[in-house]
């Protein structure tokens, strides 16, 4: 028994930080977290912060730490996308190489490895988290509820998703090498014959981890949404965000269990040397693409349904009119959610599968463009004879149109094979997914964050740093994406670590990097705009008692922000558009009885149980057998003691609700 | 600040304007507007019918946008204001009819395309093709030459208005794509698989050729001419790369699979026989078990080129 | 089942709408979980043929083993549902007897199951050898760590039962628990037709 490799399993000296990329990783993160502590314990605030956020169940507070980590990791995969850039316009063979690099500053493999970890950070860690944050916040508010169907797992699916983070961040520290085989890690470039490295197990045990909390968080939002509406609420009464909320977590039940699967298949090969994806002993390499891709097209639409709720609720609330055409809305939606899974071949075209299943394909994302053009004429209706207020979130919502309509075109004629076939893994690719992700689910969480801001803090974001930070995203979006678009059809693949200065491709790789700067300058303005509303937020506050924006569904009729457990007394109701209806009617600020709440105690179990799962993936990948199974058998340990605790649950005296409702609404 | 917004969006528009104009003007460089292929102008047709299609739907909905926005702002109290009015039968009935009919049409063009445009299809069925072998590997591109009994590297020759059938794979490398922009679209090349692609040069001239597909750090170098020549020319080509001292045998083909960047141009005088069958064969089963071994064979290549 | 604004929920109801969300929440995780098997059986059809030069599926399965574990597996799934039926009148004795006896079963068909594995694995067939194998260990080996996973969760239960009674919340454990072990009992009949029955022909 080799003791050492059962302990530490490949892990040697050389894993520790000592490239000067990794080390420039390392710094920071230490940085961060010793600045993180001394601010903690100058302000004495460590207990407070455990006691309420890290082990809350509060959705609400689980929202917030979701979208405070994304927030992080969008700054981290905006780096990587500068240093892509930068690369690509230092790459031209007419130019010296730097650093030890032959072309730019970067070598071949780590290039590859940044623009792996750019494309997982920002799906994975960025945009979902958004995602699961918003809706964490809002959704439970919309349908009526005080909590989500399993408060405890909601905790557990965001530790999850942290310690996802810090698997995929891992590196830095020990190790020193990312996967660099694209953000799918697609077979055979991921098995071991060609990349043996820990690189593609990291990205396994980061996605898996999270994908696990993911999983979990769709199985809670499902359960909440169809289980936990206020009485009166029919599926037809919900509201749009909560319908294309529904739609995206049932997506996300049916398709993490793919990746799920399709990844430990991957792990198989890599770890018990199995045969799945290997050019050798009979595996088939075509089948990770059509498993991973059955995953993946799904997953963008998880990405970017919700923002269409987004949309639905901003251009309804601020053109004070009632969102047109619901029920064409609600089919819609479900008809993406159901088309999504009949295209995923249009991922590979290319890959010579004939013209009958092509065309097949090809036809079927034709169909899936119907339903998501009709979103936006709906949309376009209901401003139509309304009384448009352009505050910023209507700026985001005509960003959208501007740009995920020439994002979506783009797709569409992608969707035709022999186009395909010519534009395929070029830039323009990149170019379209880039302007429908960013223009369409991007914009829609920026919205949304405008909108729902003021319930969740009291008060308001700075207007006019909002409208500026929209302009520079608006100008440097399009001066980042039209150049790529350009470069598709100038023949420029994606990925390119260098190329000859003959294909004058140079000059608008300048161009885009130009673009880049100025949406990093963007997101400046935006973290600006953040400090100045907090230090401004008495002049910003919220007046009206909970309903800045005269809104339409329930959440506004909560007191901003709302009391932990949202609804001292479970609203009743009877129409589309709840709250508007109450306010007509004039049934909106009725006196209550006031009751016994049983509301969630707060736990560290999820922490715990994530901790040892982290401990797992950083384990597996080194292939650290005992570690593994402390991390393993800690996680399943912890998990049986939380499902035998019969306690998790206290009272909250009918005479407290009243003192939290009268101190609220005194205000 | 309105006049802001106006004057950012007029320079957007600007902008937009010059870039697009770059292309058109472009030229040469802009590759897959300037075929030199008649595949490649086929694929170029298509683009210009299957955007002014979408334009017929796109150029309504930004219309629409503007037209909304500036009438319906709030300061403008004279617009009609219905507050209620959140359906209409009809309209929506025109919505998705309008939407329906314009995707029908695409998909018709899908189905019509896709197969008249279908890679594995010989141009012109009744001639004799012209045949190039070609081997993705990490990280250059073998051309063999099967018709004239030679190869090369990362540079491959062939005269002009003759349909060219290229037979595709790989050997000992992740996923690739074969892909000459100019004279038509790209096709997977991978191990263990054979497919094939049927392109044309209109003319002469040399094409950038490359992969789109990542398959390792030298990914970037997947890059070769293609280089179309009369058809004199092209045998007065192979007569001299006829007197090349360097010959392709099992053994330098296993050398060249190694990982090495960059590759050199090199011509080959004469290449083994069988070259293509064994190289896509050589991940099935070794032959010992005779019969179970054939019938492997065909099952594993089922699927792929027709 | 939802509450009326004008009442206040009583304990009962509120245990109710606990356990009717705790169920379905379940049988959405057993639907996540029927998707991960969906995709090993996918796998398993696509490589089913690529036997490389190991040996192909009417070699190495032996229908009447196959059987046996199917007898074995069909009957704890029976003796479980009597388990169930006995937690709901909240019979201490019967509730360890029967699920006692769906353990032993459950045993019974992992022994059989690991000494298959282990002699293909003698022979020289383990999932090294061929993508076909690869699967077949996959497919098999998941539901077989699925039953062993169901095996530690039935033991805890019964101690918690030997322990501290049959309590509301273990009536619901043990419902979900049973959900758990006839959801395993499906994806073997699954497994038996694809894998074994259709495999030896």
């Amino acid at each position: 028994m080799n003791w050492k490799e059962f302990i530490l399993g490949k892990l040697t000296w050389n894993d520790l930080p000592h490239e000067w990329f990794t080390l420039g990783g390392t710094g920071a993160f230490v940085v961060l977290a010793i600045g993180l502590a001394i601010f903690l314990t100058y302000f004495k605030r460590w207990k407070w912060l455990w006691n309420e956020w890290l082990t809350s169940t509060d959705p609400k507070k689980i929202g917030v730490m979701y979208i405070a980590v994304a927030f992080f990791m969008f700054l981290r995969g905006g780096l990587d996308a500068l240093m892509i850039w930068s690369q690509q316009v230092l790459g031209a063979s007419n130019m010296p190489g730097f650093l030890g690099a032959q072309h730019g500053y970067l070598s071949a493999d780590h290039f590859q490895q940044i623009f792996t970890a750019h494309g997982d950070i920002m799906v994975f860690f960025v945009t979902m988290g958004f995602l699961f944050g918003l809706i964490n916040l809002v959704v439970p508010l919309q349908i009526g509820a005080r909590d989500l169907a399993f408060p405890f797992l909601n905790s557990l699916g965001f530790w999850l998703y942290f310690a996802g983070v810090l698997l995929i961040n891992m590196f830095f520290v020990l190790g020193g090498q990312f996967g660099a085989t694209g953000w799918l890690a697609v077979a055979p470039l991921s098995e071991l014959q060609f990349h043996p490295g820990v690189g593609v197990d990291y990205w396994i045990w980061s996605l898996q981890v999270s994908g696990l909390g993911t999983l979990i968080g769709g199985i809670n939002f499902v359960v909440t949404i169809l289980k936990m509406r206020a009485p009166g609420m029919t599926l037809m009464r919900m509201p749009m965000f909560t319908w294309t909320s529904l739609m995206s977590m049932m997506l996300v039940i049916t398709i993490f269990p793919i990746l799920a699967m399709t990844i430990a298949l991957l792990t198989m090969d890599r770890y018990f040397g199995t045969h799945f994806f290997t050019l050798n002993n009979g595996g088939n390499q075509m089948m990770y693409w059509n498993l991973i891709w059955m995953w993946g097209h799904p997953e963008v639409y998880v990405l970017i349904i919700p923002s269409f709720g987004i949309y639905s609720e901003i251009v309804s609330t601020f053109s004070k009119k009632k969102i047109f055409g619901y029920p064409s809305l609600v089919a819609a939606a479900a008809g993406i959610t159901l088309l999504s899974f009949a295209v995923w071949l249009h991922h590979f075209f290319t890959m010579g599968a004939g013209a009958d299943v092509n065309s097949f394909f090809g036809i079927m994302t034709m169909f899936i463009a119907i339903p998501t053009g009709l979103q936006i004429i709906n949309w376009l209706f209901t401003l139509f004879r309304g009384r448009i207020q352009f505050v910023s979130p209507i700026y985001w919502f005509f960003g959208m149109v501007s740009t995920f309509t020439f994002g979506g075109m783009a797709g569409i004629l992608m969707a035709v094979p022999p186009i395909d076939f010519q534009v395929h893994n070029s830039l323009f690719l990149v170019a379209h997914f880039h302007t429908t992700i960013v223009g369409g689910a991007l914009f829609g969480i920026f919205a949304g964050f405008t909108y729902w801001f003021p319930k969740f803090t009291g008060f308001r974001l700075h207007e006019t740093l909002g409208k500026y930070a929209f302009w520079t995203w608006l100008v440097g979006f399009f001066i980042s994406f039209v150049p790529l678009y350009i470069l598709g059809f100038m023949g420029a693949t994606r990925r390119l670590d260098h190329y000859a200065a003959s294909t004058g491709w140079q000059p608008l790789f300048l161009t885009a990097l130009v673009g880049i700067c100025i949406l990093a300058l963007a997101v400046g303005i935006q973290i600006l705009q953040l400090i100045v509303s907090i230090v401004k937020r008495k002049e910003l506050r919220d007046t009206t008692g909970g309903d800045p924006w005269d809104g339409h569904t329930l959440e506004w009729a909560t007191t901003s922000p709302p009391p932990f457990y949202n609804y001292a007394v479970i609203p009743e109701v009877h129409g589309r558009d709840a709250w508007w209806e109450m306010k007509k009617q004039g049934t909106a600020h009725k006196p209550v009885k006031y009751h016994d709440l049983e509301l969630p105690k707060n736990t560290p179990m999820g922490i715990y149980i994530a901790g040892f799962i982290f401990l797992f993936g950083v384990a597996m990948t080194f292939h650290a057998t005992l570690f593994s199974l402390i991390g393993l058998f800690g996680a399943v340990t912890c998990a049986f003691i939380r499902a035998f605790d019969d306690h998790s649950e206290y009272i909250l005296p009918a005479a407290e609700v009243e003192k939290i409702e009268n101190r609220l609404r005194k205000k | 600040m309105k006049k802001l917004s106006g004057i950012i969006v007029f320079l957007l528009i600007v902008l937009d304007v010059y870039l697009l104009g770059k292309i058109l003007i472009g030229g040469k460089n802009v590759q897959i507007l300037n075929p030199q292929g008649f595949v490649a102008l086929q694929e170029r047709n298509l683009i210009y019918l299957a955007v002014a299609l979408m334009l017929i739907g796109a150029i309504p909905v930004f219309i629409m946008a503007i037209f909304v926005g500036r009438k319906y702002h709030a300061n403008n109290t004279n617009a009609a204001y219905s507050p209620d009015w959140d359906h209409h039968h009809g309209l929506q009935i025109f919505f998705w009819g309008f939407l329906i009919t314009i995707m029908s049409a695409l998909s018709v063009i899908v189905w019509v395309a896709a197969h008249q445009l279908d890679p594995h299809v010989a141009l012109e069925p009744d001639k004799k093709p012209f045949v190039v072998q070609v081997f993705a590997l990490r990280y250059k591109w073998l051309f063999v030459y099967p018709q004239q009994g030679i190869a090369s590297v990362n540079y491959v020759e062939f005269p002009e208005k003759t349909p060219l059938t290229f037979e595709i794979t790989a050997s000992d490398t992740p996923m690739t794509s074969f892909w000459i922009p100019q004279l038509g679209g790209q096709i997977y090349a991978m191990s263990g698989m054979a497919t094939q692609t049927h392109l044309i040069a209109d003319t002469v001239g040399q094409y950038r050729g490359a992969s789109s597909e990542i398959n390792g750090d030298g990914y970037a170098d997947m890059v070769f001419t293609a280089h179309s020549v009369t058809k004199s020319d092209f045998a007065a080509w192979a007569k001299r790369v006829k007197h090349s001292p360097n010959k392709l045998t099992y053994d330098s083909f296993k050398k060249l699979s190694q990982p090495s960047i960059p590759a050199q141009v090199t011509f080959y005088s004469s290449t083994p026989d069988n070259l293509f069958t064994t190289i896509v064969m050589q991940y099935m089963a070794h032959p010992s078990t005779g019969a179970q071994a054939k019938s492997e064979t065909m099952s594993g290549m089922n699927g792929m080129s027709k | 089942m939802t509450v009326k604004a004008a009442t206040i929920p009583t304990k009962e109801q509120i245990e109710e709408v606990a356990t009717d969300k705790t169920l379905f929440g379940f049988w959405v995780y057993l639907m996540t979980d029927l998707l991960m098997f969906a995709v090993l059986f996918a796998t398993y059809s696509v490589l089913h043929g690529s036997i490389y030069n190991g040996p192909s599926s009417n070699e190495i399965f032996n229908l009447p083993f196959a059987l046996t574990e199917t007898m074995i597996l069909l009957v704890s799934s029976f003796t479980s549902g009597l388990g169930t039926l006995a937690a709901h009148e909240k019979s201490r004795k019967f509730v360890l007897l029967w699920f006692g006896i769906t353990f032993l079963l459950g045993l019974a068909f992992l022994g059989l199951e690991l000494s298959e594995f282990s002699k293909l694995v003698a022979e020289g067939n383990s999932w090294h050898r061929s993508a076909f194998l690869s699967s077949f260990f996959t497919l098999v080996g998941t539901h077989g760590l699925h039953i062993t996973t169901g095996l530690v969760w039935m033991l805890i239960c019964m101690i918690s039962v030997a322990t501290k009674g049959v309590t509301k919340s273990m009536v619901r454990k043990l419902t979900l628990l049973s959900l758990f072990w006839h959801f395993l009992d499906i994806v073997w009949i699954f497994i038996f037709t694809i894998v074994y029955l259709m495999g030896a022909l």
